[in-house]
């Protein structure tokens, strides 16, 4: 493909692991929510209907979390395989978050094991229920301590780096760096966002299939209303996230809005290409959208990308994510408000096909916006992989072998979807929703 | 006592749970796909598929701390370690993944599906020879240092007497704990017909261990001598280990007080790894890296142990309450709940 070198096929790796890693992540952090309501909602009204919507919920959720497991364990490895002299030099900052996710893992580990395996075990059905408060809190907490560690390599505090060696630490104040606010909250709001659009995609798919049992309108109920919850949330948290930026990593928030030139009165660029002398093309242009975005008045100054040295400036494609990512979250929002509403007033039909199919797409739609979320993240952060103090390329791995490497886990990621897809597809299909209800004498 | 000493422990206690509970999970996949073969599956993979199911996730934590715990009071081993085990370390991911994922895909997707069963079975056993690597070139003689590289001199790894030796205890190991388990446990779950099958597999694989363990340390003479001398210190510990195995052996032989007997076999391997370890000190990379070598600053690793200890107080009562319920109660182990 290109000239051998370990730094790019370190940071193709980590990506691949990553980008592949953080779906099962971000469904492993939100359906545990999701299921603790449904069970909640079935136990409180007595409505076997909730209750399994819950256990199917779970049936599924388990194989996620294999790969979810499994493909977390694969980068917390490569992390010391890939980047072994960033870990040496960071692992002196960063390892007490790490520490503690994997202990919030744990904890969730036991109880899930212990929830899926005592369904009807007890006689009173809330102490099931209780196993899943430890599960949602560890599936939170691991979220929330391994995101600091990612917001302290955006915003290094609470250290000092001489020379490549790490000094004065003050382990509490590296977790609550300056970054981590605004990233924990948009990380865990969007998790529950997706994990209600892809559980709510498939009670919508259901119902577009012409199956019209109460249970999956019931599902899509619960799923939308959560849905519309964390969407109006999560765009809350992103604005904060705009402010966050224009202070800390002003190059950032420009480099996601091709922002040359700093300027008051910025206006906010929607979609458009960059040609080659660097001239925006067909791009829609919102007026002072950018200084309310950065800094919530319209005749801020906004600082542009040349304020800074050419060889510190992330690349310029990030302009797309960020606009994927925002263009997703706005349709989600807009889609799940637009469902509650619908509902609430019953005006119209709520399960009208329009709005089945919008919330069909949604499913999918939402897991590319978290890609499409963390690739402006991450990549923003170049040439940076501690941003101020180490460039990407002096953490990496120096042997020989990165490719192949790349190539084996490419034909694993391949095999794990394939296998994942066929069983999921036939733990459902083999055992659909009426037969189920048959069985447990429910109809 | 230090901070080194004591971060080095506390990660010791996690590879030797690790080395328990994983054992106990690789060779029950083991068991499990060789009983699918040869017509047994009836017998005993209800037992294991009762075990396993609820604890597999936890298995996994165990080793994931062990590694993030050794980079965060050790960070240099990031470097050694890292840079030099790329492809073994890789290949041991690429083998936990396709374990873990496909015993989750056999268990609760499809059920019966034999070749699923055959891929976390088998890998299973390769495993514990990829990962037996990482004590062997810990042992030195295995890496080269070439200016800012680090590089791991793969044919004097594969034609190292010691190594083999490595691998091999590694694995019969392995069956041996597994199998001594799964008899206690089919012997609680009163399951006669997979009490014998299982205790014929723990007595089987009692004779290659031992004498595995005998060959080690006659090739870690050759290949270390410096350590070799250490561990002749500490040979109570080794002669203590001995003991237990007999121990175990006898009360497995006779078919009585088994669950004496797993913790026998937890003892043996407990004062066999802990006298290996304490004799490896202060090495962490011999002769490289020691524990005193990039050691993590003193606010991290005070940090770490009180996260630690934070941490068992939760854990503790979790683990407890997970045993109580799959482990120690006698009508979930029995199949009657």
């Amino acid at each position: 493909m290109f000239e051998y070198d370990p730094v790019i096929y370190s940071r193709i790796l980590t990506g691949l692991t990553l980008g592949y890693h953080v779906i099962f992540a971000t469904i492993g952090v939100g359906i545990p929510l999701l299921i603790a309501l449904a069970e909640w909602i079935g136990i409180k009204r007595n409505d076997e209907h909730y209750r399994l919507l819950a256990r199917r919920w779970a049936r599924g959720f388990v194989i996620t979390v294999a790969i979810g497991v499994v493909t977390g364990t694969a980068i917390g490895l490569q992390l010391s395989l890939l980047w072994p002299n960033f870990m040496q030099v960071a692992g002196h900052a960063i390892s007490l978050p790490m520490f503690m996710e994997t202990f919030a893992f744990f904890f969730e580990a036991i109880f899930l094991g212990i929830y899926l395996y005592t369904w009807d075990r007890f006689k009173n059905k809330m102490y099931h229920f209780y196993l899943l408060i430890p599960v949602v809190i560890g599936a939170s907490m691991s979220g929330f301590f391994i995101t600091t560690v990612n917001a302290f390599m955006n915003a290094p505090t609470g250290v000092e780096i001489q020379n490549g060696v790490v000094t004065n630490i003050n382990p509490l104040a590296a977790m609550f760096n300056p970054a981590t606010p605004t990233k924990v909250a948009h990380v865990l709001s969007s998790a529950y966002l997706t994990s209600a659009f892809v559980l709510a995609a498939i009670a919508a798919f259901a119902l577009l299939k012409g199956k019209d049992h109460v249970y999956h309108k019931k599902a899509l109920h619960l799923t939308m209303t959560v849905a519309a919850v964390f969407a109006v949330a999560t765009a809350l948290i992103g604005d904060f996230s705009g402010k966050y930026l224009a202070e800390y990593q002003p190059e950032k928030l420009a480099a996601a809005e091709w922002h040359f030139e700093t300027s008051t009165e910025a206006p906010l660029i929607l979609g458009g290409v960059l040609d080659e002398d660097q001239n925006i093309r067909y791009a829609l242009e919102i007026p002072y959208a950018l200084s309310i975005l950065a800094h919530g008045s319209p005749s801020a100054e906004v600082i542009g990308l040349e304020e800074f040295p050419q060889d510190e400036l992330p690349p310029l494609i990030v302009h797309y994510f960020f606009d994927a990512m925002v263009g997703i979250g706005m349709f989600l929002a807009l889609v799940s408000v637009a469902y509650v509403f619908i509902q609430r007033t019953k005006r119209w039909n709520e399960h009208n096909r329009l709005l089945l199919w919008a919330i069909f797409i949604g499913g999918p739609l939402s897991i590319i916006a978290i890609e499409m979320g963390w690739f402006f993240a991450e990549l923003g952060r170049q040439p940076w992989i501690l941003v101020g103090y180490m460039t990407t390329a002096e953490g990496a791995t120096t042997s020989a072998h990165v490719d192949l490497m790349l190539y084996l886990f490419i034909g694993l990621y391949l095999i794990l979807t394939i296998t994942c897809i066929t069983v999921l597809r036939k733990l459902f299909s083999s055992n659909p929703v009426e037969r189920e209800l048959k069985d447990r004498g429910m109809e | 006592m230090d901070y080194e000493l004591i971060g080095i422990t506390v990660l010791w206690t996690f590879l030797y749970g690790y080395l328990i509970v994983a054992s106990i999970d690789f060779g029950a996949g083991f068991f499990s796909y060789y009983s699918s073969i040869t017509g047994r599956e009836h017998i005993i993979n209800k037992v294991i598929a009762r075990y396993l199911s609820p604890v597999w996730e936890v298995t996994n934590v165990f080793l994931v701390f062990f590694f993030i715990g050794i980079v965060g009071f050790f960070p240099s081993t990031a470097y050694y370690y890292g840079t030099a085990l790329l492809i073994p370390g890789s290949i041991a991911i690429i083998l936990l993944a396709i374990r873990g994922s496909y015993y989750a895909f056999h268990n609760y997707g499809e059920k019966g599906s034999l070749f699923y069963q055959f891929l976390y079975g088998a890998t299973g056993l390769l495993i514990p020879a990829s990962l037996s690597v990482v004590l062997t070139i810990s042992e030195g003689g295995f890496i080269i240092l070439e200016g800012d590289q680090v590089l791991l001199d793969y044919p004097a790894l594969f034609s190292s007497f010691y190594s083999w030796t490595v691998v091999i205890l590694a694995i019969v190991s392995v069956l041996y704990i597994s199998a001594c388990f799964l008899t206690f446990y089919a012997y609680k779950a009163r399951d006669i017909d997979a009490f014998k099958v299982l205790r014929g597999y723990a007595l089987f694989w009692s004779f290659p261990t031992i004498l595995a363990s005998i060959l080690v340390f006659f090739a870690l003479n050759q290949h270390n001598p410096v350590h070799f001398e250490k561990m002749v210190d500490l040979a109570w510990m080794f002669s203590l280990s001995f003991l237990f195995f007999l121990g175990a052996v006898y009360l497995i032989w006779k078919g009585k007080r088994l669950g004496l007997s797993f913790v026998f076999v937890m003892l043996q391997f407990a004062t066999a790894f802990y006298g290996y370890g304490a004799s490896h000190l202060p090495y962490l990379l011999y002769p490289h890296l020691t524990i005193y070598d990039g050691f993590t600053n003193e606010a991290m690793a005070i940090a770490l142990i009180i996260a630690f200890i934070a941490g068992l107080f939760l854990l503790i009562p979790s683990l407890y309450l997970l045993m109580r319920l799959f482990l120690f109660d006698n009508k979930y182990v029995q199949g009657r709940k």
